[in-house]
């Protein structure tokens, strides 16, 4: 044996030694694959997203008693896996679907992740989820409100968020409860983009509407990140509708916002749906010229010492940005999957489908105002719910309906500037 | 129902001046080096930024930001050209595609980097708010940026038309060797139009800014209509840039709110392409 050889060895001891010490920490690691838009126009959410998570995993990795009953808190790590810690491995969508299904491909076959969670826009959910069922994998997502999404007979798919149904009725009934209190609604419009989410949420809203008997009186539809939009906002202006309802993301709500005020528009009532205009960059850019503007939430923060009131300082620290509804509803989701893999007492894909299949969480175990979390055949939450809010100062916004949870009483007619 | 047409034409004439501002650069790097910029979106992006912090971060107030804007997207604009563009000049076509277009990403992503995703925005209103007149109601700061884009598109014109140095310019774009037995330095004259393509593109971002939301990923929003803009009033040609602009915000404006949002792009580019077949170097483009 020369030196040569005693080299050899050496290394592919060491080779080894590495190796399996590498496979012993990997025991004690939960891997969660994360697909969020990082990078194109709605990369402030990734950002934001991704700061919430790894909130979430202080939270879960670490002993957090003062959180209460909030599920994983108290104790440092899984304990149903003997204290493994909670990995999130963050994917880049760029908020293309095509992009999310390599990435959630990626994830799967070659970062061997448990779970994955995401993806933010409804059509990359769409394409990315498709992999996960076919991989057998489950798949969490916390944010996509597109109705079809549970509509596909997936075995792997859970979704933790309200959906447009909800939202639907929660129009429907606020509008119906502010036209009691004399506002005029019975003539509505429907703004929305050429994606997933837009054209979705907009024939759901248009369907709960019909049904009533109120048919939308106007639809005006527009490409996603638009460069131009005074032809939509004329459209409006022409047609006079007591109510506009606006499905758009940041870069678009952001647009319309300034574009209303340069043509002097003001529709009486403007209801948005989540998306860009719970997006903190959309009331730092344009609040001030979007006061009044009604908008749907699940987070209300609590009182101080409150379980959500701690988390939401402790986002506040980590990102510098204010808790919003998108990234209360992500994180919320991010606990489900955890607690679900915890009772799993394992990363086994089935044996966490089935964990997430059977969770059962009361209202005081959720850090957001949903009534509970149990999911139906098809995956979806049943107890997910939401409120009313309104950005009455130009700065915060304030829940508004329904009148159990309200801070304030809504301000009619919309502000503006 | 016909007063709204008349806000709608208006707003596309003012929205295609806005187009032709930012196209005027890339048609002017076309045209003297037959060099497509993948990065010019990411340019006016640059303007953008400048201008924000000229205006935020350093109190510079509004009429600070467009010249500053300038100068700094000038200042990048030769940097730009001797570091990068003078090179793969040499080398084959796609190597100056995928170069502009690395280009882009790293401005892009280095902005990402230092200011975060986040969108930003002008505060309101800086320049003078919105000017109403027998109903009409026309923005100042598009009207600003429509009467800028005339100016250097007329400006731009004199330049290669009138001068002794737009002569030189030219001279090196018809043929750079006899260009330099004549005593003019091709290196020169071209790193002088790269100055002045992305000071205009730096002056449009920080003129747009005004009325846009400024986010790191705006260039490739913006970038596209350039690349129409530009082809549709013919590469190399900058009074072609200005016509297509005006051509194709009036299009898009009109079928917009005539028969929805959703097509609009469609008419366009049909019109576009049906035009091209017609006349493939573009509206004012030499074969």
């Amino acid at each position: 044996m020369n030196l040569k050889h005693i080299t050899g060895l050496l290394c592919a001891a060491a080779i080894s030694l590495t190796l399996s010490s590498g496979a012993q920490a990997q025991d004690k690691v939960v891997k969660i694959g994360v697909i969020m838009p990082m990078s194109g126009g709605t990369a402030s959410i990734g950002a934001h997203a991704k700061a919430a998570l790894e909130v979430a995993m202080d939270i879960i990795n670490n002993a957090h008693p003062e959180l209460g009953s909030l599920p994983l808190a108290k104790n440092a790590g899984l304990a149903g896996l003997g204290g493994a810690k909670i990995e999130a491995v963050f994917a880049d969508n760029q908020g293309n679907p095509a992009t999310g299904q390599n990435q959630a491909l990626r994830l799967i076959t070659e970062e061997k992740v448990a779970a994955v969670f995401g993806s933010y826009q409804s059509g990359v959910t769409l394409t990315s989820s498709a992999i996960a069922e076919k991989y057998g994998v489950p798949f969490l997502n916390s944010e996509s409100v597109a109705a079809n999404l549970t509509e596909r007979g997936f075995k792997w798919f859970f979704r933790t968020t309200p959906i447009a149904t909800d939202f639907a009725k929660i129009y429907v009934d606020f509008l119906a409860d502010i036209k009691a209190q004399g506002a005029k609604t019975d003539n509505v419009a429907l703004v929305h983009d050429n994606t997933e989410y837009g054209t979705s949420v907009a024939n759901t809203i248009a369907g709960a509407f019909k049904e009533k008997g109120k048919p939308i009186a106007l639809d005006v539809a527009y490409p996603v990140n638009a460069t131009d939009l005074q032809g939509q906002v004329l459209q409006l202006k022409d047609k006079k509708p007591d109510v506009v309802i606006m499905i758009s993301y940041t870069s678009d709500a952001i647009l319309f916002a300034k574009t209303m005020q340069s043509l002097d528009y003001k529709p009486p009532v403007l209801l948005a749906d989540d998306a860009g205009y719970s997006d903190p960059s959309f009331t730092k850019a344009v609040g001030k010229i979007s006061q009044g503007v009604f908008n749907r939430s699940s987070w209300v923060v609590g009182p101080p010492g409150s379980a959500s009131a701690i988390i939401a300082d402790m986002y506040k620290k980590k990102s510098g940005e204010e808790m919003d509804d998108t990234v209360a509803r992500q994180m919320q989701g991010f606990f489900v999957l955890a607690e679900a893999i915890d009772r799993a007492g394992s990363t086994d894909p089935a044996k966490i489908q089935a964990a997430l299949k059977a969770t059962d969480l009361k209202p005081e175990q959720l850090m957001i105002g949903y009534k509970g979390v149990k999911f139906d055949d098809k995956g979806q939450n049943v107890l997910a719910s939401g409120a009313i809010i309104q950005l009455q100062d130009g700065e915060n916004y304030v829940s508004v309906w329904p009148k159990a949870n309200a801070e304030k009483a809504p301000v009619l007619p919309y502000k503006g500037w | 129902m016909s007063f709204v047409l008349v806000q709608v034409i208006v707003g596309g004439l003012l929205l295609g001046a806005v187009y032709a501002l930012f196209s005027s650069g890339l048609t002017l790097v076309w045209g003297m080096m037959n060099i497509v910029n993948f990065a010019h979106g990411d340019f006016v992006m640059l303007g953008m930024y400048v201008a924000y912090v000229v205006y935020t971060l350093m109190g510079g107030g509004p009429i600070l930001g467009a010249p500053l804007a300038t100068l700094v997207l000038a200042t990048v604009g030769v940097v730009v050209y001797f570091a990068l563009i003078r090179d793969i000049m040499k080398g084959p076509m796609l190597a100056q595609i995928l170069g502009t277009f690395g280009l882009a990403l790293l401005l892009r992503y280095s902005v990402f980097w230092w200011f975060g995703a986040n969108f930003l925005s002008m505060p309101p209103n800086i320049v003078g708010g919105t000017y109403a007149f027998a109903g009409l109601r026309i923005e100042a700061s598009r009207l600003l940026a429509g009467v800028v884009a005339l100016l250097v598109t007329f400006g731009l014109h004199l330049l290669l038309t009138r001068t002794s140095l737009g002569s030189k310019m030219l001279a090196v774009a018809e043929d750079q060797t006899a260009a330099q037995l004549m005593g003019i330095r091709p290196d020169t004259m071209q790193a002088i139009a790269w100055a002045i393509a992305a000071g205009a593109t730096g002056l449009a971002g920080a003129l747009i800014a005004n009325f846009f939301y400024i986010v790191p990923t705006v260039g490739e929003t913006l970038g596209i209509v350039a690349f129409v803009t530009v082809s549709l009033g013919g590469f190399g040609s900058v009074p072609g840039a200005l016509v297509a602009g005006l051509l194709i915000g009036v299009i898009e404006s009109l079928s917009g709110y005539l028969i929805g949002a959703v097509y609009k792009d469609i008419v366009v580019y049909v019109l576009f392409l049906f035009f091209l077949w017609f006349r493939p170097q573009g509206l004012m483009g030499k074969m």
